[in-house]
């Protein structure tokens, strides 16, 4: 029996009918169209999937679609600012905090929620903080290295200096 | 020389607007029209016959196109799964196919595929699937497959031996006869899952009236890839194309010509239609090939003094259920076994054996970490044997700068690098004589810590002709085309296939210093066997060695080229011609210059071209070296052991590297980075465990344990250039440095911490429980 | 990865949903956060044919205090409760081992009614809820019920909840002023499951330990409480040879297993290593 799924993703509305099984990231994969939202593995450990739910990040791959029915999500996909790069996304960039890419929008979306409960981290608040998303690319040293700097740009009441649009 | 501008620069890459928005598009992003899902059954016995395999049900299922089995499929196999040499011409080894037909070799393997419009509606149907095993005895001890009696997993070899060979050098008897010291010990190398984030996926689109067959894969080897399709779907060359995509991670579990690969294509030319499969983790985890699992028993004939007279290691592989595609990758680690230092004999044996496991293959070093490990433990283990502190022992054994060209016991040469002052500086970075001060204090009040060093060599580049053709089949030459555009900007296409090393960025720089092409102007290509001639793709550290230089010599032509041009524009002689930033002018007069888009608008208008020169601006190189290159560095690793615990908390990781000329250091120390990393899950976290009855045990996430972001220290990098002298631009190689260097010096630092104990080796994972058993046997300290 | 088929239902109230469970019966399985159940359905290692999702029932996520207890709703988020300053000021034991759940991601869906009633031996929330002797209220199709904490967790992955019942609260008798608490874990990484883990409760008054509660995560087929320790260290004064002394007790009555992460032996030694130092931090001068 399928249900009707009605959710905002990235400030757009989706509405479709899906089976109940249906996992949410297969939803906005799949059916709404936004891969860069990735599966890593299917026993919630490695985060790849990390997107937000009604302000709290979350595992995708952990929630079905109909569970999510009502909410607002912001994927990866909702970070930027037309051409203009989030503060997080940006310190990527600068700091070499990705190879491969495919953690990263997890990772980014974990950071996000980190820096909004914890805008000045240490260095162990910022790896405890993303206990949940795994790396094999970087070591997570640069990725460490990211999340300091954009916490320096993203700080309440830091001169906001609008990062270069992406040419 | 030109002036580098770009190259030594830590730009910014490329690549990472599109991956940090979710806009890079992976193999699971790719979509075709009239899609079907491709859902492989598996094996969940480890070593049985396949009695038969009930489909009907199946067959019926919602949404089901076809269910096929091994015997569906065999009469369309035109070969089995390559098997290269590799160093070890006389291997016994079964065909491959990429699916069984009467039996099974390990848990994981493919029994069945089933096609259906969705992938929900595969895996529905897959449940219904019968398949009626005879089991057998299952055998995954190296050990154990070899003894008498033992179950054999492919009857037509006789055993379970794939080879037995030697790699010597030297008078080891005398070596023998000649010690004062002597040590035996053995040192495992357990089995380790890669676990890149992305699993595998292919998409394999097979158009019935052109003949044509397009795969997307994530792998390391598109170009391998195409040539096996061609070869085992019995399909001409010229009519596959591979795209290699966003590849999320490889680490050598993604250079193979995997069963699915295979499977896709075959499923597409039977049903008309494009393919997709997509690996669960818990695939994953079964299906791509493992790494390491190896035993090395060594001995070791030393003097007093901390001389190294001569070793004699043997290596027992666990090959897993076949031979994979290198399948003796790890052989490699023989070649470099001596390490950094000189000896009068080395007396290697390699032996490799089949057992019910997945099969294993190149993992991050691929045969060089555990050779590092070999030769690293081993110093320190002499170190402890004489009482000389381990500084000291590689430092009197060191191959020295001026000893190089060296040749090693057997036959490679190390053409580069002063092994001491990596070391040197290292020590400073530690402050190494006030860390054993504070061991000692410590020590007194019942704290552990413990410092351990790797001062390793590392052969990479691969490769030469000349060593790796016949191990092969093909030479590994660099590849690249440089092609510039009539409006003065530039393609290149590389051979090698990257997987989150950068090559967009670096070899845009590379270019982009000869061509004096802004970097922004400059599209790096690669990873499509449609775009250019034949690359021979990334492992081993090769890309920069190889297709770097590829790019370098091919824009070097280019300007050859260029300058010709401009000469004639300028209506003077080519020796007098500088091009210099982009711009050529003759000698002493740069007010009068041609640039680099203006001599590419005449490329293209051939009246203007001196006579007999053809149009266009592009070269294409095939570069083969004269020798692999050689990094070499010093890491070492402060740990710190809780007593009541046993748990190691790494307290300082520093490391200086040397990988010749850097093209780009932030991305260098990114590798770095992540190599570390991966050998110190290797120390501390990782391991695959297969029961008796060769199910795995560490069958996920949960329980195989990739170290997470609070697991690991920040780390201390430094670096020395000593540049390649087979290569225009001195580079060598990074990818696999970290992982190669860092177990050791971990699992160094481990023992050193524990010697109050009379602890001697430690078993990897260095687990908690491991060490605090290993402090507790016995009654606790030995004094 | 893509679980069996089920039919789906999202009951506003308890009644409901205690209804939709009499109705299907040994099909049908209570849905919460998801991050117990979904992970076994995507392996297929459960099947069940109806999910009965309870996160929609109102009033169920809540913590407040009343009548000398806290009362924290069944659907209370564990990030809600590691945040919690009520909980930081009266309960700092579950602050303190809702931080060490899993990862964040897991701590935004989670809730504690979900890992009690999941009773999984290597939970966090057990052995916490076992040594604040806390009180399960369940609704069934019978009513409301208390069930005590001793009595609550039975086996590994069986809490004594009919298979129609669903949790609505947990109470705790709020501890008296001074009393404080903390969970110490040790596992191989940050995100994984305890090897071990300890919850201690204590409250020291003047010069003498007056009370105190340790339950062990890990050391059997549910939580235990190490009452040993407990006995050894009433009424003394809580100094370090004494605290030393209690913690040893900390085998008594435990049936750890032998695992991938560690044997018997190693996880009686850690529950007496984590022990006396859960017990130093918590009576330690300020």
């Amino acid at each position: 029996m399928r249900r009707r799924v009605a959710v905002t993703i990235n400030g757009t509305k989706h509405e479709h009918e899906v089976e109940p099984r249906l996992l949410l990231v297969q939803y906005i994969r799949d059916v709404a169209g936004l891969t860069g939202t990735h599966v890593g593995c299917d026993t919630s450990n490695c985060g790849a999937c990390t997107v937000e739910v009604d302000g709290h990040s979350v595992k995708s791959c952990t929630m079905f679609a109909v569970q999510a029915d009502g909410a607002q999500i912001t994927t990866i996909e909702g970070l930027a600012n037309g051409s203009t790069l989030h503060p997080l996304q940006q310190a990527f960039w600068d700091e070499h905090g990705l190879q491969c890419g495919f953690c990263t929008p997890g990772m980014i979306m974990a950071a996000k929620q980190l820096l909004e409960r914890n805008p000045n981290p240490t260095e162990q608040e910022i790896r405890v903080g993303l206990e949940g998303n795994l790396c094999r690319c970087t070591g997570y040293h640069n990725i460490v290295k990211s999340i300091q700097s954009a916490a320096k740009v993203m700080a309440p009441g830091a001169e906001r200096k609008a990062p270069a649009p992406v040419s | 020389m030109a002036i580098s501008q770009m190259v030594g620069a830590s730009i910014k890459r490329r690549e990472d607007p599109r991956l940090v928005t979710g806009t890079g598009s992976y193999v699971d992003d790719i979509s075709q029209t009239a899609l079907v899902h491709m859902h492989v059954v598996r094996s969940s016995e480890a070593h049985a016959r396949i009695l038969g395999i009930e489909t009907g049900r199946a067959k019926e299922a919602d949404g089901v196109l076809a269910v096929l089995t091994g015997k569906d499929l065999k009469p369309e196999f035109g070969a089995p799964l390559p098997v290269t040499v590799c160093f070890v011409p006389d291997k016994k080894y079964p065909n491959h196919y990429p699916i069984a037909v009467d039996k099974v070799h390990y848990v994981g393997e493919p029994v069945a595929i089933v096609l259906a419009s969705s992938r929900a509606a595969a895996e529905d149907a897959g449940e219904r699937i019968e398949v009626k095993y005879q089991s057998l005895p299952a055998v995954v001890d190296i050990e154990k497959a070899i003894e008498k009696g033992a179950p054999i997993l492919h009857e037509e070899l006789g055993s379970n031996l794939s080879y037995d060979v030697k790699f010597a050098a030297g008078d080891i008897d005398a070596a023998f006869k000649e010690a004062e010291v002597t040590i035996k010990q053995r040192l495992i190398q357990q089995r380790l899952i890669p676990i890149a984030i992305e699993p595998r996926g292919v998409l394999a689109d097979y158009k019935t009236f052109s003949n044509k067959l397009t795969v997307w894969s994530s792998t390391q080897i598109p170009h391998f890839v195409k040539v096996w399709l061609a070869v085992i779907l019995g399909i001409s060359e010229s009519n596959v194309r591979v795209v290699a995509p966003e590849v999320g991670g490889g680490f050598g579990s993604k250079i193979r010509v995997y069963p699915e690969e295979i499977l896709t294509a075959l499923a597409s030319r039977r049903l008309g239609r494009p393919v997709k499969w997509i690996e669960d983790r818990n695939e994953n985890v079964k299906a791509t090939h493992h790494g390491r699992d190896q035993i090395w028993d060594v001995e070791v004939a030393a003097k007093k003094d901390g001389t190294i007279l001569g070793i004699r290691p043997t290596q027992w592989l666990n090959l897993g259920g076949y031979c994979s595609q290198f399948g003796t990758f790890q052989v490699l680690g023989m070649l470099v076994a001596q390490g950094a230092y000189k000896m009068k004999a080395f007396d290697g044996r390699a032996v490799g054996v089949f057992t019910n496991t997945t099969p294993t293959d190149a993992y991050r070093g691929a045969g060089r970490p555990e050779a590092t490990y070999l030769i690293e433990r081993v110093m320190d283990l002499v170190a402890r044997e004489t009482g000389i502190d381990p500084v000291e022992v590689r430092r009197k054994n060191f191959v020295r700068a001026e000893d190089q060209p060296f040749t090693t016991l057997l036959g490679l040469t190390y053409d580069s690098g002063d092994y001491t002052i990596t070391l040197d500086k290292a020590l400073e970075m530690v402050d190494y004589k006030s860390l054993r001060r504070e061991q000692a204090e410590k020590r007194k009040q019942g704290k552990y810590i413990g410092i351990g060093l790797s001062t390793y060599i590392e052969i990479c580049g691969l490769g030469p002709a000349a060593a790796t053709q016949a191990a092969t089949g093909v030479s590994l030459w660099g590849m690249s085309v440089v092609n510039v555009h009539f409006t003065g900007k530039a393609t290149v296409i590389i051979g090698s296939s990257p997987h989150g090393q950068g090559h967009e960025t670096t070899y845009a720089q590379v270019a982009s210093d000869v061509l004096g092409i802004p970097v922004e102007d400059i599209d790096v290509q690669h990873g499509d066997t449609a775009i250019g001639p034949m690359g021979m793709d990334t492992y081993g550290s090769r890309s920069t060695a190889l297709d770097g230089n590829a790019v370098h010599i091919s824009a070097m032509k280019v300007q050859e080229k260029a300058r010709k041009i401009a000469a004639h524009l300028l209506e003077a002689a080519e020796g007098d011609i500088v091009y210099e930033q982009g711009k050529a002018f003759v000698k002493g007069t740069p007010s009068k210059a041609v640039t680099i888009q203006e001599i590419a608008v005449a490329a293209f208008q051939t009246n203007r071209l001196p006579k007999g020169m053809e149009g266009g601006l592009e070269a294409t190189t095939f570069f083969d070296p004269t020798n692999f290159v050689w990094p070499f560095g010093a890491h070492i690793c402060v740990v710190e052991i809780d007593a009541e615990t046993g748990a190691t908390r790494i307290l300082r990781y520093v490391a200086v590297d040397d990988c010749g000329t850097r093209i780009n250091p932030m991305v260098v120390d990114g590798q770095l980075h992540g190599g570390i990393a991966q050998g110190i899950g290797q120390a501390l976290f990782e391991g695959a465990v297969y029961d008796e009855a060769g199910q795995l045990r560490t069958g996920s996430l949960v329980d195989y344990l990739v170290p997470t972001a609070p697991d690991l220290p920040s780390f201390e990098l430094s670096a020395t250039v000593t540049p390649s002298p087979v290569n225009p631009l001195g580079t060598k190689g990074i990818g696999e440095a970290g992982t190669i260097a860092s177990t050791p010096a971990v699992m160094n630092a481990i023992v050193d911490a524990l010697e109050p104990f009379g602890v001697k080796d430690v078993s990897m994972p260095a687990t908690p429980q491991k060490i605090w058993q290993l402090m507790h046997r016995n009654g606790g300290i030995k004094r | 990865m893509i679980p069996a088929a089920f039919d789906y239902v999202v009951p506003r109230t308890l009644p409901e949903a205690v209804a939709e469970l009499v109705k299907h019966g040994q099909e049908a399985k209570v849905l919460a956060g998801g991050h117990s159940l979904i992970p076994l359905m995507k392996l297929r290692l459960s099947t069940p044919s109806f999910l009965v999702d309870i996160g929609r029932v109102g009033n169920l996520n809540y913590i407040r205090e009343e009548d000398g207890h806290v009362a924290i709703g069944a659907l209370t988020s564990h990030h809600d409760i590691e945040f919690s300053e009520l909980l930081k000021n009266k309960l700092p034991l579950l602050t303190s081992a809702a931080s060490q759940i899993g990862d964040p991601q897991v701590r935004n869906r989670g809730t504690i009614g979900g890992a009690a009633a999941h009773a999984d031996p290597f939970g966090d929330f057990p052995a916490c809820l076992l040594a604040l002797d806390a009180e399960f209220k369940a609704v069934g199709p019978r009513g409301e019920r208390s069930i005590a904490a001793r009595d609550f967790f039975v086996d590994t992955f069986t809490s004594s909840l009919e298979p129609n019942e669903v949790l609505r609260e947990i109470r705790i008798p709020t501890p008296p002023p001074g009393s404080r608490g903390t969970y110490l874990k040790f596992s191989r990484r940050s995100q994984d499951w305890a090897i071990v883990a300890v919850a201690a409760q204590v409250r020291v008054t003047g010069h003498e330990v007056t009370q105190v509660a340790v339950g062990l995560t890990g050391m059997g087929s549910r939580p235990i409480r190490a009452s040993g320790v407990e006995q050894a260290l009433r009424g003394k004064a809580g100094h370090d040879d004494e605290l030393r002394a209690a913690a040893e007790r900390a085998v008594e009555g435990t049936d750890p297993q032998q695992d991938l992460n560690g044997s018997p032996d190693y996880r009686r030694h850690l529950a007496q290593v984590l022990t006396r130092r859960a017990l130093e931090q918590v009576t330690a001068h300020h």
